[in-house]
């Protein structure tokens, strides 16, 4: 029923006349999506060169880095849902994403004032990424509250893009101040300062703050409703998952990601299978970006007409056949290009589209805590995802823990088809 | 309006103050050097010559350098390094490749004059680089990104170059090893500090993998490595081959250099026990020169006897990667 209409309504709105898409994005996702773009651009500019300047800059030994990985994995997932909660307890989606942009912004500074002190530069690295996890669950909230419930999936879609084309950006920009500051690399984490800061003004002054009241959400109660004036109790955040269409979306989003592999094992096995120079490496991950940044606002767009759920598995199964074809016994250079755009195809059709599915399930005045609790659950399963294919590739080798893990997210992606998830009522 | 003021204004002062730093770092560089130095004389990698990176600020930083006598200035040649290394008339020059990200490193591989006889561009940052002592094989490690499932982590790869054949061997992880007696599987296997002995076969690597390091001894011949040691990285063996010296961790992840007599796996600490981290050098069968971290800033190659009752002595002041032609 739902589906009918909201493909009724997409067509309508369509015949509207001759008004551009891009018109008919809101201008707060818009917004969101320029700041993420100017925000990313600064992230992996530092990100970009931090190898080289941690080595040649400062003589330290990256390995002393490394080793801590996994812990700021684990400590960003949980920071999410902090950001997540604090953002619905105080009713202030804008000013918790602003504090966790403010934060990553100054971090840029601080690597410059954190000299060669191997302890003051992982510090810095760490409230790096706790600014990230800070501010994601109140960003996709303000970004699922500033649209139409039918047209979710294009407003996740155009973030996204916006946000991968700013990823896209910030090594060039970081080559680009190199070349102009004649190799100072201090030059480069002002300038990443400068973009950073930017990015905390243009979410500032342009991005309007939605401070959603009582819940408007179908399925709680009045007595739950009422208690959206008061400041949001940490239970509530088990409470959403007694929500049933929401319990099923956050289970089965974790039981794929626990079969979802890491994008290195992709580009590995890649690499192994079509002998990639390894000087060409970086050029695999590119790959993935450049199909993820032109297949976002179409994917978006097309979960919103045939509904987010489908489009979601249908991204798994891009997977799953991109996987088939770096396994299979053909071998033709184009398979590995095929298999790259189905890797960006399956970035495209889940990584917005499972908040736009999620979104509407959930009360306005939790929405930031329900978004995190589901991406959480979702990024630890990957986390544990990569551990377990790590452990096979070492009992047996890359190829037999592929087919492994390709074998397990088919099943689960078929078995959440079946149960159909998305039936159930919103 | 005064949105629109203000912003505009804020985005003005960022942007500027990001331009105006950038342009203010283009003539950052001291004009003059901190260590005087002559150029335009000829280095050659003539037996017994001391060489290095010079580390003083100034134009002729990262150059390669050479000392005339004591106190005398150093000589420079027109030649950028990140690491450099020298032995029986062949030398090695590892720099990273400006403007290349991810980054890019060059290897050179030079003549007796210095000149580049041979040049490889790989990924990675500059990390270790060596020449066995019959000068046929030039090694290296780079620092490399995104190499392990863990995206953001760093990893390291060896390769090595025969001179005489233009035999190149990219990474050396396909090298099967044994750790207590067993072939050792895992996926997180990295290598670095590669050494070689007189005989350009014997070879030793450090083996890092699940948190521990591992001292491997290696034939290059038959292609096949057996650890000998744990918690032993960056090793350099001496030129009778008896010891290898390397970098131990300590419990504070700080390193001190030790010593392994082969034939009695006895380990022995030299009297440097400050930390330190760098494949080091033996300047004879019994002195040891590396370079030494001073403070925020610069850096200095020092020389110690292996002996405990000797003392560590500073040998050149502003330098790293001393070398041995």
């Amino acid at each position: 029923m739902y589906l009918a209409n909201s493909r009724a309504a997409d067509q309508a709105t369509r015949r509207v006349g001759g008004t551009p898409r891009w018109h008919r994005v809101p201008g707060n996702v818009l917004a969101l999506g320029v700041v993420s773009l100017v925000t990313d651009i600064s992230a992996e500019m530092v990100t970009a060169i931090l190898p080289l300047y941690l080595v040649l800059g400062l003589g330290l030994n990256p390995l002393q880095f490394g080793l801590l990985d996994g812990l700021y994995a684990g400590s960003t997932a949980l920071l999410r849902l902090v950001g997540g909660h604090a953002a619905d307890r105080w009713r202030r989606l804008k000013a918790v994403a602003g504090i966790g942009y403010g934060l990553s912004a100054i971090c840029k500074l601080g690597l410059l004032a954190a000299g060669s002190s191997v302890a003051a530069i992982g510090a810095v690295l760490a409230v790096d990424r706790a600014g990230k996890g800070i501010r994601t669950a109140p960003r996709d909230a303000l970004i699922s509250l500033s649209s139409e419930p039918e047209t979710l999936g294009r407003s996740f879609g155009v973030h996204r893009a916006l946000d991968t084309f700013g990823a896209f950006l910030g090594p060039l920009v970081a080559v680009g101040v190199l070349w102009a500051s004649l190799g100072d690399y201090g030059a480069v984490f002002v300038a990443s300062f400068c973009i950073a800061g930017c990015g905390v003004l243009l979410l500032v002054l342009l991005v309007k703050d939605l401070r959603p009241g009582a819940a408007s959400a179908p399925s709680l109660s009045a007595g739950e409703a009422g208690e959206a004036r008061e400041p949001v109790p940490l239970r509530t955040m088990i409470g959403l998952l007694t929500i049933p269409s929401f319990r099923r979306c956050c289970g089965w989003a974790a039981a794929l990601g626990l079969v979802t592999i890491t994008d290195s094992f992709v580009y590995l096995a890649l690499q192994r299978r079509w002998e990639i120079e390894s000087t060409w490496f970086p050029l695999l991950a590119l790959g993935t970006t450049g199909s993820f940044l032109i297949l976002a606002v179409p994917l978006g767009r097309l979960a919103d007409r045939v509904g987010r759920w489908k489009v979601f598995l249908a991204g798994h199964a891009a997977l799953v056949i991109a996987l088939l074809l770096i396994c299979g016994p053909a071998t033709s250079n184009w398979i590995a290009v095929v298999a790259l755009a189905l890797h960006g195809c399956f970035y495209a059709a889940t990584d917005g589209v499972l908040p736009a599915t999620a979104g509407p399930l959930l009360p306005e005045h939790l929405r930031a805590t329900g978004l995190a609790l589901l991406q959480t659950g979702q990024a630890l399963a990957r986390m544990v995802s990569a551990v377990l294919v790590g452990l096979v590739w070492t009992v047996w080798d890359l190829r037999p823990a592929l087919i492994a893990t390709t074998v397990a997210l088919l099943l689960v992606t078929v078995a959440a088809a079946a149960f159909k998830p998305w039936e159930v009522k919103r | 309006m005064r949105k629109l003021l203000l912003g505009l204004l804020g985005t003005l002062v960022l942007v500027g103050g990001g331009i105006t730093y950038v342009v203010a770092a283009r003539g950052g560089g001291p004009a003059a050097n901190a260590q005087p130095v002559v150029t335009g004389e000829p280095i050659t990698l003539s037996p017994g010559t001391v060489l290095f990176r010079n580390a003083a600020a100034g134009p002729a930083y990262g150059q390669v350098a050479a000392l005339a006598a004591p106190g005398a200035p150093r000589k420079v040649a027109d030649l950028q390094c990140d690491r450099f290394a020298a032995a029986r008339g062949t030398g090695i020059c590892l720099r990273a490749k400006p403007g290349s990200l991810p980054p890019l490193s060059e290897v050179l591989v030079l003549r007796p004059d210095l000149q580049v006889r041979h040049r490889q561009t790989l990924p990675g940052t500059p990390s270790r680089a060596r020449v066995s002592p019959d000068g046929k094989i030039v090694s290296w490690t780079l620092f490399v990104t995104g190499d392990s499932y863990a995206a953001t982590g760093f990893s390291t790869r060896s390769g090595l170059y025969e001179v005489d054949t233009g035999r190149l061997v990219k990474s050396i992880e396909e090298l099967p090893v044994f750790v207590d007696g067993r072939r050792y599987f895992a996926h997180d296997v990295n290598y670095w500090g590669i050494t070689f002995g007189a005989d350009g076969n014997r070879f030793y690597v450090t083996l890092g993998s699940k948190n521990k390091t591992y001292l491997i001894e290696a034939d290059y011949r038959s292609y096949r490595g057996t650890a000998i040691l744990e918690n032993a990285e960056c090793p350099s063996l001496s030129p009778d081959g008896r010891r290898v010296a390397f970098k131990q961790k300590n419990p504070d992840s700080t390193w001190r250099i030790a010593v392994l007599e082969l034939a009695s796996r006895r380990v022995s600490y030299p009297p440097e026990s400050r930390h330190l981290d760098d494949q080091v050098l033996w300047r004879d069968n019994t002195t040891l020169l590396y370079a030494l971290q001073r403070g925020d800033k610069g850096s200095d190659v020092w020389s110690t006897p292996i002996s405990p009752t000797g003392r560590p002595a500073l040998l050149i002041p502003d330098a790293t990667s001393p070398a041995i032609a």
